[in-house]
């Protein structure tokens, strides 16, 4: 295990920085050599990346606060807009002196933002340290104008002033590269935990009432159900949280000590099981789940969301449906065979129809014009239809229920064109 | 209503009446929508109760902080009858508002393109809402514009913090203000009314905002969802949708909604008016085959009552008993001539005796007092026929497989339609009447005598007589067949004594004939009397309606102007237009018998005409010949040959802004197959 070490940096903070940063000690003693000393320059931009939860956030942000650099931390999902995000910058930056509480200015271009910049870095005195400005989920950059992604690899050079700009994303560096100005960055991988790090990391946090031994065993259990899906540590901790008091019950009642780790097993066991199946894919919500445990009930009284799978949808509308469907999945040629009466060749197109199924449900649906759905409708509902403006504002408001789909453009009068979006059991449920 | 052909001070009275009437029915519709949606509004509010109740509470629980914040988030499943969703979400904002928390925002679909837009509309509703609250000291939030606000998360939070901030060091007065009775910190609602249309992207970047700044903000979601839950999982990826803490609430489905407004608007005697058996079938149809929409149908109820208050001049006597007996003495003489001309009344004046007839005819006076008669029984015969209706109901809705329907609608219709007890369905159903096993029996008798005792009806005291009498009868049986248990018991006793097999055999058959008639002589006997006591309930009180004298005053029945009304049918309507101007034009010499062209037709009539002889692609060339002769027809031989150069010019510019009408109407269009074609667009009769 390699330990931090670094000559600009008290070894308590470090110390204290290695004990926040389990198993990702070799990514922060990399970064503290790129940083260097607080006056040092560093390298213009640092590109970090990673698989989600792999503690890219979380590294930056208690590096940051511990060896108490200033930095400014914004999300770029927040800031949906290149003039939000600029901003948000500039306000933070403007907490660092609490002196000026000016009024926030505002600044819609990179222009101004780099005059601005300039004057805020040099109002706080804070020229001789670099100021790291972390930018997470960075890849919402790309959608913003563009130059600014480029402008904030090369910040150094355009303000002139000792700044390092960190990125942090989910996706690698090849896809963000942009095509002019373009400086590479420092890039950095954080990989995966394994599952000895997620033990490791699960376990550190245990509660105080019981023994960290008896916490590690827990998590040892946990992990044996759930990393076969799941190796997110986030979602691994949530499930942690939820089923532990599961877990205690036998201790609490005294039926086992907390030694008696194969008791507890299995009497945790299957309740994680269900746990997987449930809260996990979020079927049913984490405090109806602790409801759940508190009552001692079964969770077969409550059904998950995907147990109200049928829609209850006026008459007309289920046929509109199912030949939607049909139009989606039939191929024009076999309309006339299938919806014509007395065509004769019964057993030559079942064999065909069989044939052509499975392939197109493979292709997916296709779409197909307004006229061919009428059509078919008519032939497969037995009484007479007639085309009122009931029957086309159903089409539309199955398109609002995102049964339907619109094709092409949404301003086409003429011959619109439609697809149908739902899946064959949906449709066998429908159908009956 | 004023160009009625009714005198003036009559339609203005029918005026009167149908607004209160229909004031009354508003009043009363809107009473049943709370009661209905009482339930899910009480599970959703306790739910916002506890969804943040934590909030701000300094826990040093160590869950807290290794839990990651989730939003709460109702999922509120509403059906597929999009157009009722605005109101239950009026009046869900009403009750939050009251009782939870001053901060709710209503978000649609088509306001949030894209997340600025979302952010946008979401400060200002709750920006503007605080306004609302205390106008006089936020003056200053008015008069900054939108665009100065900064639509930021973080802008939002300030302005909660400073808001609750002041409520919290509010002066005593302020305390009494609504706003204390949210508590402290009253969550923020942000309610998504259609989740279905919402982008995506939209949707994954406004919750992955909002829960990071959850800890500040304490926001709950509420997602209006048409079809169904799984509906989430398809739209949002795991990695968000783990940021929710998704609670499921279902409404009550519409069908249930319809047969209580059904229950309550028409089978009751509170409101006088009252809806043919076609009128309330095209309802229904409209409600089960299209749009699911209680509104709609409640909409058009409505139109039925409009339209009766304006087609029949004697719907004056459409309204409650003693103010129809005060209308009917007040009838003028135009009005006794419309009594005596509708065709019930008539039915009802040739039963009578001869003297009478010619009194009904030519005093007004008896006329009055014989249609205040009238009226009065119409009155108690409906109270009558609710009850046994309901009644009736109890037992079929009982029998396997339902021969006159689940619902008590379709009973009712098939019981205004035409005498019930002619109807095979009925015949069947009491077939199956005299099969039910006794428990059900009992059950039903003591559901009916419940319905007749909290009728209002009078002369049902010794309808409910009867049915309790059945009932100790029964009771009585019961007493009886356990004795007779026992000793059919002390006889299997005797029968493990008998080990010869022939005197077995022989006992065997004996209790079982014994039993067979035992029970034919008790208890069937009583079935059958049941049943046909019911079956004489409903000889007598469920006659159709319009075998009643002066049924017409009260009921609506011409389901063809309704059907107009609500059965849109755009392609139908252009295509008579097209062809037949006749219809609409109201010329005299447009109409034709069918068959020919006429000359004076507007030309798109003439070349619509013409070009529904046509196959998909039409000749341009072969079209304008047909028209110009058509045209040419009238003018005949008399042209001569130096005008016809000229009238051609203008024929051809009348054909063309033909063609073009109907390529603008998208009969047509432009081909690119053949040149001087184009293609036709419509196929079939409409």
């Amino acid at each position: 295990m390699p330990n931090l070490e670094h000559p600009a940096y008290p070894a308590a903070k470090l110390l204290q920085l290695e004990s926040l940063v389990p198993c990702r000690e070799s990514q922060v003693s990399l970064l503290l050599s790129i940083f260097g000393e607080r006056e040092q320059f560093s390298f213009p931009s640092i590109f970090i990346y990673g698989h989600r939860a792999s503690g890219k956030t979380y590294v930056m942000h208690t590096l940051l606060n511990t060896l108490q650099l200033p930095h400014v931390f914004v999300n770029c999902v927040e800031c949906f807009t290149s003039r939000l995000l600029l901003e948000e910058i500039l306000i933070q930056l403007q907490r660092y002196s609490e002196a000026e509480q000016s009024s926030h200015v505002p600044c819609d271009t990179l222009n101004d933002f780099v005059r601005l910049f300039k004057q805020a870095v040099a109002s706080r005195e804070l020229q001789d340290q670099t100021l790291y400005i972390v930018l997470d989920r960075a890849e919402q950059l790309r959608e913003m104008e563009a130059n600014i992604l480029p402008s904030f690899l090369r910040l150094q050079e355009l303000t002139d002033t000792n700044v390092t700009v960190v990125l942090l994303s989910e996706i690698v560096w090849e896809l963000f590269r942009p095509n002019t100005g373009c400086l590479e960055p420092v890039t950095l991988y954080f990989p995966d935990y394994s599952i000895g790090h997620l033990q490791k990391i699960l376990s550190q946090n245990h509660p105080p009432l019981y023994s960290a031994d008896f916490y590690a065993a827990y998590i040892n259990i946990l992990l044996g159900v759930f990393y076969m899906v799941c190796r997110d540590l986030k979602e691994l901790q949530h499930l942690a949280v939820l089923n532990f008091s599961k877990y205690c019950e036998p201790v609490v009642r005294g039926e086992a000590n907390e030694r008696d780790t194969r008791k507890l097993w299995k009497n945790i066991e299957p309740h994680l099981k269900k746990a997987m199946q449930t809260v996990y894919l979020r079927e049913i919500s984490s405090s109806q789940w602790e409801r759940l445990q508190h009552d001692d009930g079964e969770p077969g009284q409550l059904k998950g969301l995907s147990a109200h799978t049928h829609v209850e949808l006026p008459y007309y509308s289920k046929f509109l449906l199912i030949a939607a469907y049909l139009a989606s999945y039939n191929p024009v040629r076999t309309d006339k065979r299938f919806f014509i009466k007395h065509h004769g060749k019964v057993r030559k197109t079942n064999f065909m129809k069989k044939h052509e199924k499975t392939s197109n449900h493979l292709l997916g649906p296709k779409p197909f014009p307004l006229d061919r759905l009428l059509a078919i409708l008519y032939s497969i509902v037995d009484n007479r239809v007639a085309p009122t403006a009931n029957i086309f504002s159903q089409i539309s408001s199955l398109v609002t229920l995102q049964l339907l789909s619109m094709v092409g453009h949404n301003d086409q009068l003429d011959g619109p064109r439609y697809k149908c979006t739902v899946s064959l059991d949906f449709i066998r449920a429908v159908a009956r | 209503f004023g160009e009625e052909k009714g005198d003036s001070e009559d339609s203005e009275l029918r005026f009167a009446t149908c607004q209160s009437l229909w004031s009354k029915i508003k009043a009363e519709t809107e009473q049943i929508q709370e009661d209905l949606n009482k339930q899910l509004f009480d599970n959703l509010v306790s739910f916002l109760r506890q969804s943040h109740s934590d909030f701000q509470e300094k826990t040093t629980e160590w869950t807290r902080g290794m839990k990651p914040r989730e939003i709460p988030t109702a999922a509120l499943v509403l059906g597929v009858n999009v157009t009722d969703h605005n109101l239950t979400f009026r009046s869900l904002s009403e009750v939050l508002q009251n009782n939870i928390t001053p901060y709710i925002a209503l978000l649609e679909a088509k306001d949030c393109a894209g997340i600025k837009n979302l952010m946008q509309k979401l400060m200002g509703q709750l920006m503007n809402c605080h306004i609302d609250e205390d106008s006089l000291e936020d003056e200053d939030y008015v008069q900054v514009s939108q665009k100065r606000i900064r639509c930021s998360m973080t802008t939002l939070v300030s302005w909660y913090e400073s808001v609750t901030k002041k409520t919290d060091s509010g002066t005593p007065s302020k305390r009494t203000s609504p706003s204390s009775s949210h508590g402290q910190y009253p969550p923020v609602v942000v309610i998504l009314k259609d989740m279905e249309s919402f982008s995506t992207k939209v949707l994954q970047d406004f919750i992955v905002i909002s829960s990071q700044h959850i800890h500040e903000l304490p926001l709950v979601l509420i997602f209006g969802i048409a079809t169904s839950p799984m509906m989430i999982h398809n739209v949002l990826p795991h990695s968000v949708s783990s940021l929710l803490c998704i609670e499921l609430f279902q409404s009550l489905s519409c069908k249930d909604h319809l047969s209580t407004v059904i229950d309550k608007l028409l089978l009751t005697t509170q409101f006088p008016f009252k809806l043919g058996e076609k009128v309330l079938q095209v309802l229904i149809n409209i409600f089960l085959y299209h749009d699911f929409s209680v509104q709609n149908f409640i909409k058009g109820y409505q139109l039925c009552i409009v339209e009766h208050f304006y087609s029949q001049p004697l719907s004056v006597l459409c309204c409650q008993l003693e103010d129809a007996k005060m209308q009917a003495n007040a009838l003028s003489h135009g009005q006794c001539e419309n009594v005596r001309r509708l065709p019930s009344f008539r039915r009802y004046v040739e039963s009578q005796v001869s003297e009478k007839q010619i009194a009904l005819l030519t005093e007004d006076s008896c006329l009055k007092e014989t249609v205040q008669e009238l009226l009065e029984d119409l009155q108690v015969y409906h109270e009558n026929y609710v009850s046994v209706l309901r009644c009736l109901h109890v037992f079929t809705s009982f029998l396997p497989k339902h021969p006159l329907g689940k619902q008590i609608r379709e009973l009712h219709c098939t019981c205004l339609e035409d005498r019930v007890w002619e109807t095979e369905e009925y015949e069947s159903s009491l077939q199956l009447a005299r099969m039910l096993n006794k428990s059900d029996l009992v059950t039903m008798l003591q559901q009916c005598v419940e319905i007749f005792v909290s009728s209002s009806g009078k002369g049902f005291d010794k309808i409910v007589e009867k049915l309790k009498e059945f009932l100790t009868q029964f009771q009585q049986l019961e007493a009886e067949a356990i004795q007779e248990q026992d000793v059919s018991v002390s006889s299997q006793k005797e029968l493990q004594k008998k080990t010869d097999l022939y005197h077995l055999q022989k006992t065997l058959l004996e209790l079982k004939e014994s039993r067979r008639c035992k029970k034919l002589t008790k208890f069937e006997v009583l079935r059958f009397e049941v049943v046909d006591y019911i079956d004489s309930l409903v000889r007598e009180y469920l006659v159709p309606a319009d075998h009643k004298t002066l049924h017409e005053v009260v009921y609506f029945n011409t389901a063809s102007v309704l059907r107009e009304h609500l059965n849109a049918a755009p392609r139908i309507a252009l295509h008579t237009a097209l062809n037949n101007p006749f219809c609409y034009l109201k010329n005299q010499t447009l109409q034709t018998d069918g068959g020919g062209i006429s000359n004076k037709a507007p030309d798109i009539c003439i070349a619509y005409r013409l070009h529904l002889e046509c196959g998909r692609l039409i000749n341009l060339v072969d079209w304008l010949e047909a028209f110009s002769t058509v045209v040419m027809a009238a003018e005949g031989p008399k042209a001569d040959a130096a005008s016809s150069a000229q009238d051609d010019d203008v024929i051809h510019a009348r054909f063309i802004r033909a063609v073009s009408e109907l390529e603008l109407l998208g009969f047509i269009k432009p081909s690119k197959q053949k040149t001087d074609h184009v293609a036709r667009l419509t196929w079939g009769g409409c």
